[in-house]
């Protein structure tokens, strides 16, 4: 063999299924093969093939921090064939996984810096990498700051895990929902995350945003952090597109001169600026 | 580069040398209407009198149809079986000079930093024997992409037709080489100094400056209307890429039943719909002349921005073929005219 | 010639069309490509003769061409009978289309509506040319194990290119069959089983809607003759209902419509 299969994947148990919001799942996935395991490696915004046997793959970022060994985790929703697929599975199935793959968010190069993290509905798992990954080596960085919204608090993603942030005295947690979407109970925000962004007024000084949302989100909320001087380079996003092999060969996630699955998912908005709008 | 001579006549022979070697060949063979690739035995089984096959010879390294993983179900368990891939060593005979260059083309992508080793088995294993080109029509255009009727690069062993009865051998690889010495006896030295080839290669005229091309099409990325106007007529469909030797782009698929199944790819192309829609149901490429523009701009922009090449060898058979009359090389010529 | 180039600058020039799709000068002198002029000047590209065979009327559906504005088209008999086609599937409504009937002698008809097309294509010949029955015949002739060796090796080079489906003016589906994939009713791959699932798919599709223009065996890089395939179930539709496509805008799916006269009595 001059080389080991690149599309054969890691063999997956699911251990534990958590019902974030409807249609969304976290799935906590153990290797098999416990030295597989044991040697699994990765850095926060990489992503993973997720695969059903006899439906196909899935691409999703791997939701849970590299400081927790010995697991990974994935949200999703359910979407199509295989989105479906892996919803219907449960705990003590196996999937497959190949990965780690794709770019990471430079978050050495944040040390001493204040992190503002941005997210709207369902992109809020790529960011929750870098969140836990900070909050697990806490001293190393500035303020943190957290504005996650989604259209109704039924669809608030982590929701026990945004208590911990809450309860946390290190972490600044801003959450809202889109006006309508409070319950009578709701104490957090009511407003579109960019307007609650604009209402906090965060300082660009010595920080990076990092911001994951619909395109709707991103695209509102991009003039309100160059309105508090985000310059380009501070702000980081990551890219979503269709995938398949995940590995920069079978083309399909090729935008301008990059692919999501090689120079991505990570980019910063200056990058970003730079690609044709063909995402 | 070290010349021989080879009598026509002799090719049987040195297939029949070949095959009892254990070596397996592929040869341009007419299917009705078409010249495509496949397994031959003697060379009256080869076509003649065409410029180009309808196929590439791509499917040698890269299948259109190739498994990549085994699984079975055993109750809830699952059983990966890796798909390991034997490959007979193999030549590929008769092949055109662009052809011989693409393979570099697919190289770059199947060992840009993961390697693949079902492209890579395949080519290890593999052998070009390829035959210059004495004619050429109106698609090709090769010298406008850097390459030439006689152009060795790619090959392991270049033939020239001279004299109706005669190739003319230039050993352009030790693995080219090593098939000199399966039959030694029926490479004749070339007497005289060296044969000078070009006086028998085909013409094929420049269509369009590279460097300019490259230059402009940074520029004309945001003219949608341009883009538009050029993919009028384009079908949508994957011909082109399909019969290109320097399209590598694929879909990975299962099929499985309730024992097991596998997971596979196939050729794929950016020019269908489908390639890029999101399962959202939002696909960034809607209209036709994004899609086109994303071809010529891989082919001739993106790809060797990153990997150092332009990805297309001149072959002309995504015009000849295209049912839209499309014409690559004219498409092109129309970009590197227009000004700054 | 002439008749179609006044024609055409004529009907740019006082905004009756925004676009006249016709046939202009291919790569080489034996071929023809298909052109969408917008203004009087260009119609000198314009030609026709027997070098156009291009089914046009896959342009009527498509959303670029569409966005152009009102069409006229060149009118071949086929090009004709799919635009009759698509009136009866309500892919194009009436007086959509201008339709220019080009005859032999080189005159232009100024075919309005569907009703002035069906005219016009009444006194033609319905029926397959001899050459397209012989080869049908020919097929036919040959027992079912004959019959079946002789599609699996014509199929054996299938790429699933989807020239075929791309080159039909019937096939405008904007999610093609082949596409869905929950559950995925087509398999994708270009292996035996699939090459035939998704011709035998495509000519169902396509029974009693085919217009036997040919354009798909046409379009096949690899010459595969699968017109043969729809042009038999057109036959076959033709023979069993009386149902022909092409011949009106009237609607009549054959797969589509139950009589309490049917034939068939496993419905009842």
């Amino acid at each position: 063999m001059i080389a080991p299969n690149i599309y054969k994947p890691y063999l997956m148990r699911i251990e534990k299924i958590t019902d974030e919001a409807p249609g969304i799942k976290t799935f906590r996935l153990v290797f098999t093969d416990e030295q597989e395991g044991r040697d699994f490696r990765f850095k926060a915004g990489q992503f993973g093939e997720y695969g059903v046997f006899g439906e196909g793959e899935c691409t999703f970022c791997i939701a849970s921090s590299p400081t927790r060994t010995g697991y990974i985790e994935c949200t999703f929703r359910q979407a199509g064939r295989v989105t479906s697929a892996l919803a219907d599975r449960e705990e003590g199935d196996l999937i497959g996984f190949r990965g780690p793959y794709g770019n990471t968010f430079p978050i050495d190069d944040w040390q001493g810096k204040n992190l503002i993290f941005i997210a709207g509905g369902i992109a809020l798992p790529p960011l929750r990498c870098v969140i836990w990954n900070v909050l697990d080596l806490r001293d190393r960085y500035g303020d943190v700051t957290i504005v996650y919204g989604a259209r109704t608090v039924d669809d608030l993603v982590y929701k026990h895990e945004l208590e911990e942030w809450r309860r946390r005295g290190d972490v600044k947690l801003i959450t809202t929902v889109d006006p309508g979407g409070e319950t009578p109970d709701w104490t957090g925000e009511v407003g579109f995350v960019p307007t609650i962004v604009e209402k906090q007024a965060p300082s660009a000084a010595n920080a990076v945003a990092l911001v994951c949302g619909p395109p709707i989100m991103i695209k509102l909320t991009l003039p309100v952090l160059a309105k508090l001087d985000f310059t380009p380079d501070q702000i980081y996003t990551t890219l979503e597109n269709r995938m398949k092999c995940g590995v920069g060969k079978c083309g399909r996630c090729n935008v301008g001169k990059y692919f999501v699955c090689k120079d991505g998912p990570v980019f910063t908005l200056a990058q970003l600026n730079d690609l044709p709008p063909e995402y | 580069m070290e010349q021989r001579l080879l009598k026509r006549e002799s090719v049987g022979q040195l297939f029949a040398k070949l095959a009892d070697a254990g070596w397996r060949i592929v040869g341009p063979c007419r299917s009705g209407e078409a010249v495509v690739f496949k397994d031959v035995h003697a060379p009256q089984e080869m076509a003649a009198d065409y410029v180009q096959t309808t196929l590439s010879p791509k499917s040698v390294v890269f299948p259109r149809y190739e498994l990549l993983l085994r699984y079975r179900f055993e109750g809830k368990d699952v059983k990966i079986d890796d798909e390991q891939i034997t490959v007979v060593p193999t030549v590929i005979f008769g092949l055109r000079p662009c052809d011989a260059r693409s393979l570099a083309v697919l190289n770059a992508v199947f060992s840009w930093d993961y390697q693949d080793v079902f492209f890579k088995t395949r080519l290890e294993n593999t052998t070009i024997i390829t035959v210059s080109c004495t004619t050429s029509d109106p698609y090709c255009f090769c010298t406008s992409v850097n390459g030439g009727p006689g152009d060795p690069q790619g090959s392991d062993l270049l033939l020239t037709p001279f004299d109706a009865d005669e190739y003319l051998v230039e050993i352009v690889t030790d693995r080219g080489r090593a098939i000199v010495d399966q039959a030694p006896e029926l490479f004749a030295p070339a007497a005289g100094g060296e044969v000078n080839k070009v006086r028998v290669l085909a013409d094929v005229p420049v269509r369009f400056e590279m460097s300019r091309l490259v230059e402009c099409l940074p520029r004309v990325f945001n003219d949608e209307a341009f883009w538009a106007e050029q993919a009028m007529r384009c079908l949508g469909c994957g011909a082109c890429a399909f019969l290109c030797p320097a399209c590598a782009c694929f879909d990975i698929q299962d099929e499985a039943d309730r024992q097991g199944g596998v997971r596979y790819r196939c050729w794929d192309s950016c020019g269908l719909s489908l390639f890029t829609l999101h399962t959202s149901g939002h696909n960034p490429r809607t209209t036709q002349g994004q899609r086109w523009r994303q071809r010529v701009m891989h082919k001739f922009s993106y790809f060797k921005d990153r990997l150092g090449t332009i990805a297309c060898v001149g072959c002309g058979r995504c015009s000849r073929s295209c049912p839209a009359d499309m014409n690559l090389a004219e498409h092109l010529q129309a970009l590197a005219e227009t000004s700054a | 010639m002439d008749a179609l180039r006044n024609k055409a600058r004529d009907l740019l020039s006082d905004g009756s069309v925004q676009v006249v799709i016709g046939y202009g000068p291919g790569s080489v002198p034996d071929q023809a490509r298909a052109v969408f002029l917008r203004r009087p000047e260009q119609v000198g590209a314009l030609f026709f003769d027997d070098r156009c065979h291009q089914n046009l009327a896959v342009y009527l559906t498509k959303p670029e061409v569409k966005a152009l504005g009102k069409p006229a088209i060149v009118g071949t008999p086929a090009i004709l009978r799919s635009i009759l086609q698509l009136a009866a599937e309500n892919q194009i409504a009436d007086g959509q289309v201008l339709a220019l009937g080009v005859d032999g002698d080189g005159r232009v008809t100024e075919l309005p509506d569907f009703k002035s097309i069906e005219d016009f294509l009444a006194p033609l010949p319905a029926d397959l040319s001899p050459q397209e029955q012989e080869q049908l015949a020919r097929i036919e002739a040959m027992s079912r194990s004959e019959r079946w060796n002789y599609w699996i090796d014509q199929l054996s080079c299938c790429l699933r290119c989807y020239a075929c489906r791309a080159a039909c003016p019937l096939c405008y589906c904007g999610r093609c069959a082949v596409e869905a994939n929950q559950p995925q009713w087509i398999p994708v791959a270009p292996h035996p089983r699939g090459v035939l699932e998704w011709h035998l798919a495509r000519a169902m599709h396509l029974a009693g809607r085919c217009v036997n223009c040919g354009s798909c065996a046409k379009a096949c890089p690899l010459g595969i003759p699968i017109h043969l395939l729809t042009q038999m179930l057109s036959q076959e539709v033709a023979k069993r209902f009386g149902l022909q496509a092409g011949r009106s805008a009237k609607r009549e799916y054959v797969l589509g419509t139950f009589k309490p006269d049917d034939a068939e009595d496993f419905i009842r």
